[in-house]
This record gives structure tokens, sequence and C-alpha cells, in this order.
């Protein structure tokens, strides 16, 4: 035999054995898979979101012409359907669900001097980027609680420049700031394990989620926690909808 | 070579001198009712120190020239010495030279800022934090609401921490980004500063006055002229203070009114 003929047979050997592997990796967890969903919603009448006045930076004024920012305390759709609630859970998993970091990598971006996502929710050690898609500087500020396990920064970001690639280390709904910009105000919600967040419509998806008895918990920044039971079956989607009550 | 150096001197100096005698970078055009002394008291420092500048200079330049080819025999004297009485005259005249800018300078900023403002003056508080500056006027009931450095927060825009629902005086105060005051009207501004040290300068005010962190400090002005102008800080602050301005709108008392029910309405 060739060493070339040796090596093609080494080759196709590692292809058919990583095929065969991710095969049955899919298998496994198909079997095991199930997700969670529902809609958050607000029981009564949102409170006043105060326009944003961005005269200072033009250039983010003008992307916004015609319809003027407000805060996003309570960011309600329609139905009064909740945006921008985090949904995770807090007891029940076990094992390689409740320990295995996503490896997707979320963008936290800086676009019209807003924060895009408003909230982003992320697992422990979860790496995400920071982009800055405007003209101007930006510096980014999360406040973590101080003593806490979570340490705060403050980084600037000037146009153009490259992505900052983070994580957190410890479960924690973090404020993030820019100093420059003021008005400027978001969450990263850090959680362990699955976890997902409401859209414009209130609803959410949490993904991969094993079978099993789970408690879970739905964040809103201004109306605080929520938990509710759930039990999610083999192959069987679960639902939990939260109704948050206007203060 | 050293005569070469003694032209280059002059032709620097005279160079230097030309833009400052045309005005080519002067201040922009005073809009303020108080602003006539400083301009005159600008103009007679540069004038003087430039006098002093382009005197020097010129004097330093004849030197040069005269003694740029010393012959191989001649003395050179040390001070003290030889040129003592030309350097004592030299120091009374600079000295009495900037004691009388000090003394007359002094005279016009105490005229500005050791007066109170008049009683119908408007009150404005300005507050500066890094990076921005924030307005506050007090609504219809004239009164301030008190500050609760806690309630601050930039997720609800509350950036001077008032409570409008539990404090009577703070229920109508108006907190805005951009600062807009009547044409012909004295302002009294308040200002704190909500960390460390900033500056609110207006150019075309002559308004330059420092925020002292842990001081309320308060200047009056009166605007004479409608139009856009740029507030900017001018104390080194932090790595945003290059961005930290905002913008001074000086409007016509009805165009003012309904910016301010504008204004009143987004709270």
């Amino acid at each position: 035999m060739t060493i070339r003929l040796r090596i093609a047979g080494l080759l196709a050997a590692l292809l058919s054995i990583s095929v065969l592997a991710l095969f049955s990796a899919s298998k496994v967890r198909a079997a095991g898979e199930g997700k969670i969903t529902g809609t958050i919603k607000l029981d009564g009448t949102p409170p006043h979101q105060r326009p944003i006045d961005m005269s200072k930076e033009p250039t983010c004024q003008q992307q916004h012409a015609g319809h003027p920012i407000t805060t996003e305390n309570v960011v309600v759709g329609p139905n009064n359907a909740i945006q921008y609630a985090a949904v995770y859970i807090t007891e029940g998993l076990a094992g390689a669900a409740g320990s295995t970091v996503p490896s997707q990598t979320p963008t936290f971006d800086q676009k019209g001097c807003q924060y895009i996502p408003h909230v982003m929710a992320l697992d422990v050690n979860q790496h995400f980027k920071v982009v800055n898609s405007d003209q101007t500087s930006h510096n980014i500020h999360p406040t973590p609680k101080p003593g806490g396990p979570n340490h705060e920064w403050n980084k600037s970001q000037p146009p153009g420049a490259p992505p900052f690639d983070v994580f957190w280390t410890a479960e924690e709904a973090i404020p993030v700031k820019c100093n420059i910009h003021p008005w400027m105000h978001g969450y990263m919600v850090v959680v362990k394990g699955p976890y997902g967040v409401s859209d414009n419509n209130g609803s959410y998806t949490i993904e991969n989620v094993p079978p099993g008895n789970y408690t879970l918990t739905a964040w809103q920044e201004t109306y605080g926690t929520q938990t509710q039971k759930v039990t999610v079956g083999s192959g069987k989607p679960a639902t939990a909808d939260f109704t948050f009550k206007a203060k | 070579m050293g005569r070469i150096f003694a032209v280059t001197i002059l032709v620097i100096a005279i160079g230097s001198a030309i833009p400052i005698l045309r005005h080519t970078w002067w201040m922009p055009q005073d809009i303020s009712t108080h602003g006539a002394p400083i301009d005159e008291q600008m103009s007679e420092t540069m004038a003087e120190a430039g006098i002093c500048f382009l005197a020097s200079q010129i004097l330093l330049a004849a030197f040069i020239w005269k003694f740029s080819n010393p012959k191989p025999d001649s003395k050179i004297k040390t001070f003290p010495g030889g040129a003592s009485g030309l350097v004592i005259a030299a120091f009374l005249l600079v000295g009495t030279e900037v004691l009388a800018l000090g003394a007359f300078g002094a005279k016009a900023w105490a005229k500005i800022y050791f007066t109170p403002a008049a009683a119908n003056a408007l009150p404005v508080q300005a507050q500066a934090g890094q990076f921005a500056f924030y307005f506050r006027y007090p609504g219809p009931d004239g009164k301030f609401g008190p500050i609760h450095p806690d309630m601050v927060s930039e997720a609800n825009q509350n950036f001077y921490g008032i409570d409008i629902n539990n404090d009577q005086d703070a229920k109508d105060d108006i907190v805005t980004a951009e600062m807009a005051i009547p044409v012909n009207r004295e302002v009294n501004l308040l200002m704190h500063s909500k960390d460390v040290g900033h500056s609110f300068f207006v150019p075309e005010l002559r308004v330059q006055q420092d925020f002292v962190p842990g001081l309320d400090v308060a200047i009056h002005f009166t605007a004479t002229k409608i139009g856009r102008y740029e507030i900017v800080c001018t104390q080194l602050c932090g790595l945003g203070h290059y961005n930290m301005k905002a913008y001074l709108s000086v409007m016509s008392q009805q165009d003012y009114d309904d910016w301010l029910k504008k204004e009143a309405a987004l709270q």
C-alpha cells in the first residue's frame, strides 16, 4: 500500500467516525429535547415612558427622526404583552443541562445611542460581543452590585473599534449604562442554564430543556420576578404564562 | 549664522502678531449685557502683553544681530554686575503691568460676579455629571423640589433624583437636556455637580464658570440675541470630556413659553 492510499483510508475512517458521532449526538438530543414557551402580559396600565432628548448627539438624533425614543422600563406590545422580560430556570436543572455553556456569542449592540437588545440574557460564562455601530464613541459601563461576584467595568469604544469579547461569571441582572449618553440604559441578565427573552408579542421560548419538573422565573426590570412550577414531558413542550401587575 | 537667527526671530514675532492684530481668531460676537467690560479687559491684556512680547523679541533680535560676531578679546559681563540696572527696571515695568491688569480685571470681574441677581431673574438649575449637562426649571410654583441622590436613575431619566410623587415642589419641575432662555431677561443659573469638577462655558455669552463638587455656585446673565449656542465643558473631567456639551437656545418670550409647555408635557 502506498502512503497516499494509507492517508486516504485514514481520512475516510475519520470522516465516517465523525459523521456517526454527529448522528448519534443529534439523536440523543432529539430524544431528550423539550422546550418551554409562553407569554408575558401586563395587568393594568403601563407606566408613562419619558421621551428621550438626544440633541447632544446629532448623529443619533437623526436616526430617530419622526419616531422619538422613550425610556424602556416597561415596553408593552399589542394586547398588553410585555417585551424584554427574561425567563429562566431557577430549580430542577441537573447535570449537563445546567452546566453546559452555549457556544453562541450574542451581540450587545450600541445603535442610535440605544442598547440593542435592551435586555440580553446570558448563561454564566457565556461569551458575548459588545459592538459599536454608531459614529460616536460610547463607554460601556455595566454596574453589578458592589462587593458581589461580578465586577464593575467601564470601557470606552470609539466608532469602528473592534468588538469586545466578554462574559460574566455569576448570576445577576446587571444594569448597563453609557456615561457619555446618560439616557442609554440596558440590562445583561446572567442566569444558569437555558433562557428566553420575550419579544414584542410577549412570547418567549426556552429551548433545550430535558424532561423534568422545574421552577421557572420571569424577570422584568420594573416589576421584579415571578416564579411558576412547570413540567416538561418527553417531546412535549410545556407552557407557562406570566402576568405582572402594574404598580 | 547669528544674523539669520535674529531675522528668523523677527519674522516669527511679527508673523504671530498679525492674526492677533487683525482679530482673525477673536472671540465670537458678544450676546450678553455684561460682556463689554470683559472684552475690553481681554483687548487690553492682549495689547499690553502683545507690546511687551514684540518689544522683547525685537530687542532680542537686535542684540543677537549686534553681538553675533564678538571680537575674540571682548569680555562677557555676568549678573549681578553691569546689566543690573536694566534688569531691575524690567522687573518693575513688567511687575507694575501685571499688577495693574490684575487690579482692573478684578474690578470688571467683581462687577459681574459679586453682584446679586435681580429679584425677578429667571431661576434655572444646571447639573453637570460625567458626561452631560441637564437643566431644571421650577415650573409655575417657582420652587425646585428637593434632590434625593438615591433616586437618581438613568433608567427613568431621573437625572436630578426628584420625587414627583411625594414632593409637592417637585411635581411641576421640568428637567431638560437642552437649555432655553428668553431673550433680554436676566437668568439666575444655579449650578451643581453630580460628581467631579466641570465647567459651564458659552463663549458668545462671555460666561465661563466652574462647577465645584459640593458647592452650589450661582451666576447671572442676560442674553440679548436670539439663537442657538453651544455649552461646553472646559474642565477636563474624564474620558468623555471632549463630548460633554449641550445647547443653549435664546428665544423670544413667546417661543420660550411654548418650549417650556412642550417640555412640561414630556416629563
